[in-house]
């Protein structure tokens, strides 16, 4: 029999959650002993579509082939008895196994129960050898570096004989030198001929290791090819290449006086030397890839989280914000991303959620709460938000996700802060909620107030802030002006090219 | 008609702390036509007294997601400490000065809850050792007897409200209190700020701190608050008992969150209500005075109760379960 032209075939492949389409049609092939990049913004369908090849998802239509032969991936089991291992990001290991133990723990040989660990070590020492590392396979997990625990991930999918390697944005955890290493194995495992899908958005990263590349954009195959033939400015068009829709509401711009001011801030690693500043009356973007540092940036701002260092400055005051307490007195407010886990408490009622930070209002004598009051407050802010909630007392869980993202706004309607943050406002929240939460941000920033916006959706950026702060690997990579403002440029930024370049491809195209 | 059905054991489940209280009362005059006497009811308060306060304590714990394993030791120190400081001091001093070391001792269990962010298990268990320990230190080892000059304190441990000469004999004065107490809980939970964020703390800590409170200071006080509660626990134990003994209120501790359990909190945080708890108290107090009506041995009362707790518990998670 002829070897199959390609290891891995996905044809057709579509894909739904609860009525939205996270993958249309969508066809990838792969050629045995090759790098095949998926790339694509957050949220288009990488993901989806290789947890759909580990067997972690079912498909809804399509056919998948493995080697040639039709297969049904019903679980991760079956498809690890396929040669197929997926590598997440977070790491599938137990910090406190030795290097050896991981590598065998799902097929641990043994007699009676009884470990051979001699055997053990002296198989992963091999195995990791083959590999062209020195990894002492007695060592616990948790000692080694990350990219020495990539290896072990590695070394572990090898060991159960895996054909298709899958790695899922791999490097985001690694130090330069560190990927230098990984490509070294990678490269090693294509010429003994495993395929791999190396799923990513540094581009970079791409065009030096990858034979062949896939774009996928809001679940699409929307270009595929080799690498040799592509420019990364044509993958960025395909990463991208959208139109603005009139979702975005129109708004009087009156822009004052500066509201804060960020002077050096760090934390960690996540945050580098963050300068920016907001005024009255803007709406100023955070953009950049998932892990860029954005929610890191405005919690160190809002003090949910300690600052190594760096000056904040509102209204020209500097602050010294200790705690989030001390933030919202001096008139921050802060949505977080994590609407259910940080932004609202569910089991309490809309009432009770949207007076939280300001029960001080509603306080009367020995610290009684005056009903009547907020009840008042509630209600106003139900018909100002437009929530569509049965009574002040509905809880919070039985509202639908727009519902709730509205009541975590209401939370700072009408107290007297002047700078409001919202992290990922839009998230999984349908168009018409959004719409609507668009509409509530310019009314807050009509009303003179500094807006912070972060989301990973760039046309929403575009759409309604002023001013957009890029930030890639924990620093600010560019800030963009309303006139700058595009998708190409704001990628660009966020993965790390220079915006000169977008001018090439204008006088050239 | 099935829907009604249907919706009548929805109700039930719903309430399921009153359900399970009113067929223990109904079973209980049942099974001794003792149980329903003035004595025997006002017996029953008056030995669920001691825990129905502690219990007060705890549920404001754990409504914000904590434990307190002290307040049996807690309760033992005050024992000890109200009579030893009534050999040299007038009763209402040594009272006070008995409420302010549980308060005390309450508060360094808050304090590193809240500030060192130790688990509450580990802090409070600790706690539970030193305060046993404390006990006997303070009292050598041996129960102190309360002096003439506590005379009042015994009175009060024995003494009635209410009381109607010839008509009523009036209701136990600790049994007062301890409704006193819920009625303050109650209150407190239901219509206060303080109240408001205990209960949101236990919910979901981090939107209550991302919504510029100080979840600290709430976590700090409820410890405080629970250990004022034991120590008026052990006052009264002294008072009914006339003596102050280190080596009361052992398991105290585990009645008390029995009795919040089976009052339908959760051991989460966030669930709970003064009045479910009370009916817990209740409910554990009824399970060991009609076995002691029927003459049941010790041994098997423990059983019988510890599976009385399994079932409250089971029919609470087939409420939470239908709710989801």
């Amino acid at each position: 029999m002829l070897p199959a032209d390609y290891s891995v075939e996905m044809v057709g492949i579509t894909k739904e959650f609860g009525g939205v389409h996270a993958l249309r049609e969508v066809s990838f092939r792969v050629r045995p002993g090759e790098i095949h990049a998926l790339v694509g913004e957050n949220g288009a369908g990488k993901s989806t579509l290789m947890k759909i090849l580990s067997g972690a998802y079912q498909k809804d239509e399509g056919v998948v082939r493995i080697e040639g032969k039709e297969v049904e991936i019903s679980n991760p089991h079956s498809g690890r008895q396929l040669g197929i291992a997926i590598i997440y990001q977070e790491f599938a290991l137990v910090p406190d196994l030795t290097v050896a133990e991981n590598i065998y723990l799902d097929h641990l040989s043994s007699r009676g129960g009884i470990i051979n660990k001699g055997r053990l070590y002296r198989q992963s020492e091999e195995l990791i050898g083959g590999l062209g590392f020195d990894i002492n396979p007695r060592k616990m997990v948790w000692q080694l570096s990350v990219a020495y625990q990539q290896v072990v991930e590695i070394t572990k999918a090898l060991s159960e004989e895996a054909r298709i390697l899958i790695l899922d944005e791999p490097t985001a955890v690694l130090a330069p030198k560190e990927v230098k290493s990984l490509f070294e194995i990678l490269r090693r495992l294509k010429e003994q001929g495993v395929s791999i899908v190396y799923i990513s958005h540094r581009l970079e990263e791409v065009f030096e290791i990858a034979d062949s590349v896939t774009v996928l954009k809001d679940g699409q195959v929307t270009g595929e090819g080799k690498t040799e033939q592509m420019k990364p400015d044509d993958v960025i068009r395909m990463m991208i290449g959208r139109k603005l829709t009139t979702m975005f509401p129109e708004r009087e711009l009156r822009i004052g006086e500066e509201i804060l001011r960020v002077e050096g801030l760090n934390r960690g690693k996540e945050v580098r030397d963050v300068s920016f500043s907001v005024r009255a009356g803007e709406v100023l973007g955070i953009a950049g890839l998932v892990g860029s540092g954005r929610t890191e940036t405005v919690r160190a701002i809002f003090a949910a989280d300690k600052r190594d260092s760096g000056r904040i400055e509102l209204c020209g005051k500097e602050l010294q914000l200790k705690s989030p307490r001390e933030s919202v007195r001096s008139g921050i407010g802060f949505v977080p991303e994590d609407r259910k886990g940080q932004g609202v408490i569910l089991s309490m009622s809309v009432r009770e959620n949207v007076t939280m930070p300001r029960l001080r209002s509603v306080m009367g004598w020995f610290g009684f709460i005056k009903k009547t009051k907020e009840q008042r407050i509630t209600e106003e802010l139900i018909k100002r938000l437009r929530i569509k909630a049965r009574s002040t007392e509905s809880a919070v869980t039985d509202l639908s996700g727009g519902n709730q993202q509205k009541v975590a706004l209401a939370k700072w309607f009408g107290t007297d802060s002047s700078l409001i943050i919202l992290d990922e406002p839009t998230r999984g929240v349908d168009v018409g909620a959004k719409v609507e939460i668009y509409n509530l941000i310019n009314e807050l920033a009509a009303r003179g107030l500094g807006i912070i916006f972060i989301s990973s959706e760039t046309i929403e950026v575009i759409g309604i802030c002023d001013r957009v702060v890029v930030m890639r690997q924990g620093a600010i990579s560019d800030i963009l002006d309303k006139e700058q403002l595009s998708e190409e440029n704001i990628m660009r930024a966020a993965i790390g090219r220079s915006r000169s370049s977008a001018v090439d491809i204008r006088t050239s195209g | 008609m099935r829907q009604g059905l249907k919706k009548g054991i929805d109700t039930l489940l719903k309430y399921n702390t009153i359900f399970i209280f009113l067929v223990l009362v109904f079973a209980s005059s049942f099974v001794s036509n003792r149980f329903f006497s003035e004595t025997n009811i006002f017996n029953l308060l008056r030995q669920v007294s001691g825990i129905g306060i502690i219990s007060m304590g705890m549920l404001l714990v754990i409504l914000t997601g904590g434990i307190d394993l002290s307040v049996g030791s807690i309760l033992a120190v005050a024992s000890v400490l109200s009579a030893y400081f009534l050999l040299s001091m007038p009763l209402w001093m040594s009272l006070v000065l008995t409420v302010f070391a549980g308060v005390l001792l309450g508060s360094v269990s808050g304090f590193l809850v809240s500030n060192r962010r130790i688990a509450p298990f580990v802090v409070t268990l600790a706690m539970m050792t030193i305060g046993r320990g404390l006990g006997y230190i303070i009292s050598n080892g041996s129960p102190i007897l309360v002096r003439e000059s506590g005379a009042s304190l015994k009175s009060f441990g024995s003494g009635y409200f209410f009381k109607i000469p010839g008509y009523f004999s009036g209701v136990p004065q600790p049994v007062v209190l301890m409704f006193s107490i819920f009625v303050i809980v109650f209150v407190v939970l239901r219509y206060t700020v303080f109240g408001r964020l205990v209960v949101a703390i236990g919910s979901n800590e981090t939107a209550v701190k991302l919504s510029g409170v100080r979840v600290g200071v709430y976590k700090f006080l409820v410890y405080g608050i629970s250990g004022a509660l034991a120590s008026i626990a052990g006052i009264i134990s002294t008072s009914r008992t006339g003596v102050g003994s280190p080596i009361v209120g052992r398991g105290f501790e585990l009645d008390a969150i029995a009795a919040v359990v089976i009052g339908g909190a959760s051991l989460g945080g966030g669930r709970g209500t003064a009045l479910n708890t009370l009916l817990g108290v209740f409910i554990l107090g009824m399970i060991g005075n009609i076995m002691n009506l029927k003459n049941v041995p010790a041994y098997p009362q423990q059983v019988i109760k510890g599976l009385i707790i399994i079932f409250a518990v089971l029919l609470q998670g087939i409420e939470r379960r239908g709710q989801s």
